[in-house]
């Protein structure tokens, strides 16, 4: 009978502890204060094995250990795409020696177009350390899939355009999708993101 | 009677009081606009999935959650939380997101921002992004608007 105080106490200390460390780790996750919309919880990016334009197999897992930038576009994009590949190579210059534990891969939604050469010299137009990934036209709509991005094509004939969805995954270290950064945020609030992601 | 008799009497102060005192009002409800800080409790305007949609959904139940267009003000509400608390995943707004998991984006610059969304018949989404109502004329306009946007 003594003891059923004591068990009482105990019990009250660790749930105090338990809800302490449950909010600690809850505000952790929201005063990261990233510029990118943030997933929580973090579930593990979809990976995939698409032609890389780099000539060998790309896979998301090849990367691990390292920040992903991972974007969705096609070479003949007029304006959102150029736009973010600028906004990405100006934030991994700015990264200094950081760049090097950051990798950018853009996937087409234009398999059709996009072969693995196209991306290659397209891509090396913004930062030569950039990598693209092609396939055929289901491989890449099921990686888009699991991702949730929508690619619709828009026009008919050869110079037919797409609408598709412009956003940038921020995915850690680990392969965790963590965040979503929107079109038209500035490369520095890219590096703080990255940074962030980094530590 | 005595007070009211001379305004029976005098058709013109009755008519001017009541102006005056409507003026008054008109006043004391546009300064309130205008001086009165704008406040909300939290800054996350929050969409939610409730668990089963997607039952109610494949039983053919037209449910609609997420606004076309969603309103938000720099610096008193300017996150917009989505959470999807279904069994599935869900392309809520403009991402695919798990059972049990929220989408927190926050915004910093007033403007107008464009989602691809399947969710919705147009297929986009729409945030606007105000200024943030920090003097009294930017309340008073951003009171304003809010009326008419309920209207609409």
């Amino acid at each position: 009978m003594r003891l059923a105080p004591r068990f009482a106490s105990l019990s009250a200390c660790v749930l105090v502890s338990l809800t302490a460390l449950v909010s600690v780790t809850g505000d952790a996750a929201e005063s990261e204060g990233l510029k990118a919309g943030v997933f929580n919880p973090a579930r593990a990016a979809p990976d995939f094995s698409v032609r890389g334009s780099d000539g060998s197999a790309l896979t998301l897992s090849r990367y691990r250990g390292k920040v992903v930038l991972l974007g969705f576009g096609y070479t003949h994009c007029p304006n959102v795409c150029p736009v973010t590949l600028a906004v990405l190579a100006q934030a991994h210059r700015k990264l200094g020696a950081l760049a090097s534990q950051v990798q950018v891969i853009y996937l087409t939604v234009d398999p059709e177009r996009d072969d693995a050469e196209r991306l290659k010299q397209y891509l090396a137009a913004f930062d030569p350390t950039f990598v693209g990934g092609t396939g055929t036209t289901a491989q890449m709509a099921a990686v888009r899939g699991s991702y949730g991005v929508t690619a619709q094509r828009v026009g008919s004939g050869s110079n037919y355009g797409i609408a598709h969805s412009s956003f940038v995954y921020l995915i850690t270290r680990d392969g965790k999708l963590r965040a979503l950064m929107p079109f038209g945020h500035e490369a520095d609030d890219y590096v703080h993101d990255i940074s962030v992601l980094l530590n | 009677m005595n007070i009211v008799r001379p305004f029976r009497q005098h058709p013109r102060i009755a008519v001017a009081l009541t102006v005056a005192a409507l003026a008054a009002v008109a006043l004391s409800t546009v300064a309130w606009a205008a001086f009165t800080p704008v406040t909300f409790a939290s800054r996350e305007e929050t969409f939610e999935i409730p668990k089963g949609t997607w039952a109610r959904r494949m039983a053919g139940n037209k449910v609609e959650i997420l606004p076309s267009q969603v309103y938000l003000t720099l610096g008193i509400r300017d996150v917009l939380l989505l959470k999807n608390m279904d069994d599935v995943p869900q392309i809520f707004g403009p991402t695919l997101m798990m059972p049990g998991q929220s989408f927190r984006l926050p915004f910093e610059v007033a403007s107008s921002y464009q989602f691809a969304c399947t969710a919705h018949a147009s297929g986009q989404m729409t945030v606007v992004v105000d200024e943030q109502p920090d003097t009294p004329w930017r309340r008073l306009v951003w009171r304003t608007r809010r009326i008419l946007r309920a209207a609409v």
